[in-house]
């Protein structure tokens, strides 16, 4: 049967599409009790049909909305593919947000239904109840721990399922019609921004704007139905719903569930995706880890693994990107991916991947390099949850570690004065949701998107992203200060999880560094140092000593860049505490929120300018069952050296 | 043999009859009087708890009704059959499981194989058989296998199956015995201090644990613990015990109550 699948405008009629052209591939994995268990595309779309049934049987209607909390599950996906057949809204909302943050999406949109994965979810639903008056119906996916709730919303999906079952089989027109009912102008999905800028503002988009830039994406990267995708980000985030949901849609390919959130390396290297896509922080992650198994090798492993990665370094980026490189380079590079890169794509579940994307946030040069220098094709791309992802893509073969890559076909960029990036294209969002101000001040009257990101576009045509506008600022004698920029150059030493810069209107940069728990705690035990948890590692002089070589090290480089060499840290402190998305020191997608973090530690601030060498903290803290207490404790500050311009030196 | 009596906790969970009873047991290692003229009751699926201050003689009871010592006087009566002298082996057959205060797991070895070796007991192919892989040995570890991984998913521990049980933090390895001890599938489980050792957090993810297995597999659960609040919040009856002898056993709010154990935990004013 040929069928133009171009044609087809909406999530659901491309589910069905896929069940009767490829019934019999698979559409998603979850690994179930250690073994990895297939749904096909046909019987993907059974259940999302019995569970559409059940849906209209308990009064979901058209253009209502429907909450979903949760991991990546089959049944979570299946759900959300039946509210949409039924033309409501799914809104996913972040499964690890805690009960509070889920009372605005909720009661903003007048939600009724909710699906919940498992006993945590639920109780967090049933918690804020009382201040969603609207919220009726809690399906629940694991039955752990649930069997002697009686709450009445409740209600189990496997029973769900079951009535769901019997509905469809007695009328099993009615879903089909349901589904032809729905149009490509027609809501798909809601999802909430996770809030840098205030409060959460509920996004918007049409099955239209959805299936457009994933089409055009999967297009450009050449996406067919034997290729791979692990699913292991919130599906509250929209990068997530397009990898694992539209994109899956679009082109049939195959998305996996992992086990859990901790199993997602171990998963990565039993599937091995051909299709990937990590935030920075998760690639750093990785090659934190590698680094800490490094150190532990034997003597000649590490020896093999410094010499080839150096080769690497020089010439793996140029291989990959089809450039003119020496034979005996060339040979070098084999034998190293014979030795070294082979071996360490396969534990990082790597080795089939024909396309990987980060995107999120601006990448650490050095980071991207090395993951292209082992072979792997990854590549970034720039778009905002607005702007349904894919504006900017690095095409093959032009990849560069400090942009995003040209915008992708039907997108139209302009920038204004101060640097900040328009956007206009045919998937765009449709609104914010109950907010037309809002609405308003992001998008003109041209139809243009304001992103709130600075930038320019380079000699390639390619778009550089350097910061948020209202985060790029000036010294006092007027140099330029992108915090980012310097925070991600920090970032890079395994050692260092997370930097804060301060510098805007003032003297001299000065940072907050949060240490990587598992990289220096290693780093401490084979220096015998014994330690009794963060705060105590934190504070300890060896620790400052090696954040202080990482520092300099940072100068160094500042100081090659004429523009930002005045931009130098010349004071630091490690803070007592790790920045945590509870504490509102992190976004949910884990970005640090400076402005946010130099007021709550203000005084911390104060001390590094005001040239003291310890200040006192006393910090409340809120443990992870909600309940608060207070800390208190001396923090030293450090000196940094930094370095002359080179621009400066060369001249002189 | 009395009525069988049937109540409903707060959770919806039925106790039974009385599974486990100890009568009148005393133990002594030379002129140490470990315990003496010990009596109580366990009750089927219910949560029961031994409690004391330090040398009260909590692990000596444990390991008499486990069958490593061997009482001097009285006796234990488990399902209606009455033993003077237990034996670990025994104990193991009648389906009485435990746990170790101070964690016995094969290092060497994965979390897998680790809760795997609980279903020894469970296993009836010959050791050539397994050798060999014969196919019903075959299914047999099939079936075994599927058991251990609903263990795994259970306790929570899918991350650590293939990690080798002595590089796991104290707080997983303790996790790890339990899965093992649930792994032969008890009707009674005795836990030497589930919570010895552990933060808050790893102390409430046990409490979890220990609360599910007691209401969705509805073992019985006995256990010693140190933490005064962890066991008046899980247990449905606690037994205290001083000195070797019995000082109080009730529901948990009678004992907070009893004047004899708030002086035995916080000594009598001379």
């Amino acid at each position: 049967m040929s069928e133009d699948i171009g044609a087809l405008d909406t999530f659901p009629k491309l589910l069905m599409h896929h069940a009767r052209v490829r019934g019999d591939r698979p559409a998603i994995r979850e690994k179930d009790l250690g073994i990895w268990q297939t749904w096909t595309w046909h019987e993907l779309a059974e259940e999302t049909r019995a569970i559409t049934a059940a849906l209209a049987a308990m009064g979901f209607k058209r253009g209502e909305h429907f909450a979903l909390v949760g991991d990546n599950r089959p049944r979570l996906y299946a759900t959300m593919a039946a509210v949409q057949c039924l033309g409501g809204i799914p809104v996913p909302l972040y499964q690890d947000a805690v009960a509070a943050e889920m009372v605005f999406p909720i009661h903003n949109a007048s939600i009724a239904f909710a699906f919940a994965e498992d006993q945590e979810q639920v109780d967090k639903l049933l918690e804020i109840l009382p201040q969603c008056p609207t919220l009726t119906r809690i399906i629940y996916d694991d039955p752990r721990g649930l069997r002697h709730y009686k709450q009445p919303q409740l209600l189990a999906y496997d029973r769900l399922l079951e009535s769901g079952r019997q509905a469809h089989r007695k009328d099993p027109a009615f879903v089909e019609s349901e589904i032809a009912r729905g149009s490509g102008s027609d809501t798909a999905a809601m999802f909430f921004t996770s809030g840098t800028t205030g409060v959460a503002k509920g996004v918007v988009h049409t099955h239209s704007s959805l299936i457009g830039p994933s089409r055009t994406a999967a297009e450009l990267d050449r996406l067919g139905e034997d290729d791979v995708i692990l699913a292991y980000l919130p599906p509250a985030w929209i990068g997530q719903n397009i990898f694992s949901c539209a994109q899956a849609l679009v082109t049939g390919y195959c998305i996996c569930c992992p086990e859990s959130s901790e199993t997602v390396m171990t998963d990565m290297r039993e599937i091995g995706p051909t299709y990937y896509f990590a935030p920075p922080r998760v690639l750093e992650n990785l090659l934190t880890q590698v680094s800490i198994r490094m150190e532990d090798a034997s003597r000649v492993k590490r020896w093999l693994y410094a010499y080839f990665m150096r080769v690497a370094e020089r010439v793996g980026g140029a291989i990959l990107d089809g450039k003119r490189v020496s034979l005996v380079d060339r040979m070098l590079y084999s034998v190293g991916d014979l030795l070294i890169y082979g071996p360490l794509r396969n534990v990082l579940g790597m080795s089939r991947i024909k396309v990987g994307y980060t995107a999120g946030e601006a990448i650490g040069p050095d980071l991207f390099k090395f993951y292209r220098s082992i072979g792997i094709n990854l590549k970034q791309l720039y778009g905002s949850t607005e702007t349904a992802v894919f504006v900017c893509v690095q095409p093959d073969g032009q990849v560069k570690p400090d942009t995003v890559g040209p915008a992708v076909p039907g997108v139209e960029l302009k920038f204004t004065p101060e640097r900040e990036l328009l956007i206009r294209r045919p998937g765009l969002f449709k609104e914010y949701y109950k907010n037309a101000e809002a609405t308003v001040q992001a998008v003109d009257s041209e139809r243009w998107f304001h992103t709130g990101d600075a930038g320019y576009i380079d000699q390639d045509g390619h778009v550089k992203i350097i910061d948020r506008v209202k985060d790029v600022g000036k010294l006092a004698d007027g140099t330029l200060f992108a915090p980012k920029y310097l925070e991600n150059k920090l970032k890079f030493f395994p050692h260092v999880r997370e930097a804060v810069c301060f510098g805007h209107g003032r003297d001299k940069v000065c940072a907050f560094i949060n240490i990587d728990p598992d990289a220096v705690g290693n780093w401490a035990e084979k220096r015998n140092l014994s330690y009794s948890g963060y705060t105590d590692l934190a504070s300890r002089d060896e620790v400052y000593e090696l954040i202080r070589e990482c520092v300099e090290r940072v100068n160094a480089d500042l100081a090659q860049e004429p523009e930002l060499a005045n931009s130098q840290i010349h004071r630091f402190l490690i803070l007592h505490k790790e920045l945590d998305a509870d504490d509102g020191e992190l976004t949910r997608t884990r970005k640090v929120r400076r402005g946010f973090i130099g007021e709550k530690y203000g005084s911390l601030v104060e001390a590094l300018y005001g040239g003291r060498d310890s200040v006192h903290v006393e910090a409340q803290v809120r443990y992870e069952d909600g309940r608060t207490g207070t800390f208190s404790a001396d923090l030293r500050i450090r000196d940094a050296k930094t370095f002359p311009a080179a621009a400066a030196k060369r001249a002189a | 043999m009395t009525a069988p009596e049937v109540h409903l906790h707060g959770t919806g969970r039925a106790v039974g009859d009385v599974v486990l009873s100890v009568e009148g047991v005393s133990l002594s290692f030379g002129g140490v009087k470990a315990l003496q003229d010990v009596s109580f009751d366990v009750r089927e699926h219910e949560v029961r708890a031994i409690i004391g201050p330090n040398g009260a003689g909590k692990s000596s009871m444990l390991n008499v009704i486990n069958g490593v010592y061997h009482p001097q006087k009285g006796t234990i009566r488990f399902k209606d059959r009455k033993f003077t002298d237990m034996e670990p082996h025994r104990a193991a057959v009648m389906g009485i499981a435990r746990t170790f205060q101070n964690i016995a797991l094969f290092k060497g070895m994965s979390v897998l194989d680790n809760i795997m070796t609980g279903r020894n007991l469970r296993m009836h192919a010959g050791i050539l058989a397994q050798a060999l892989r014969i196919g019903p040995a075959e299914r047999e570890e099939i079936a075994h296998r599927e058991r251990v991984e609903q263990i795994i998913d259970f306790l929570e521990l899918q991350p650590y199956r293939k990690t080798p049980a002595g590089r796991l933090p104290y707080g997983l390895q303790k996790r790890v015995d339990l899965g093992r001890a649930l792994a032969s599938e008890p009707q009674m489980l005795l836990l030497d201090e589930p919570m010895a050792g552990m933060n808050l957090e790893e102390k409430q993810d046990m409490c979890r644990f220990i609360l599910d297995a007691n209401d969705q597999l509805g073992t019985t659960v006995v256990l010693i613990e140190h933490d005064m609040g962890v066991v008046m919040d899980i247990s449905d009856r606690v037994v205290v015990l001083d000195y070797g002898r019995k000082i109080a056993d009730g529901v948990p709010d009678e004992v907070r109550a009893n004047q004899a154990v708030v002086d035995a935990y916080l000594g009598t004013k001379h």
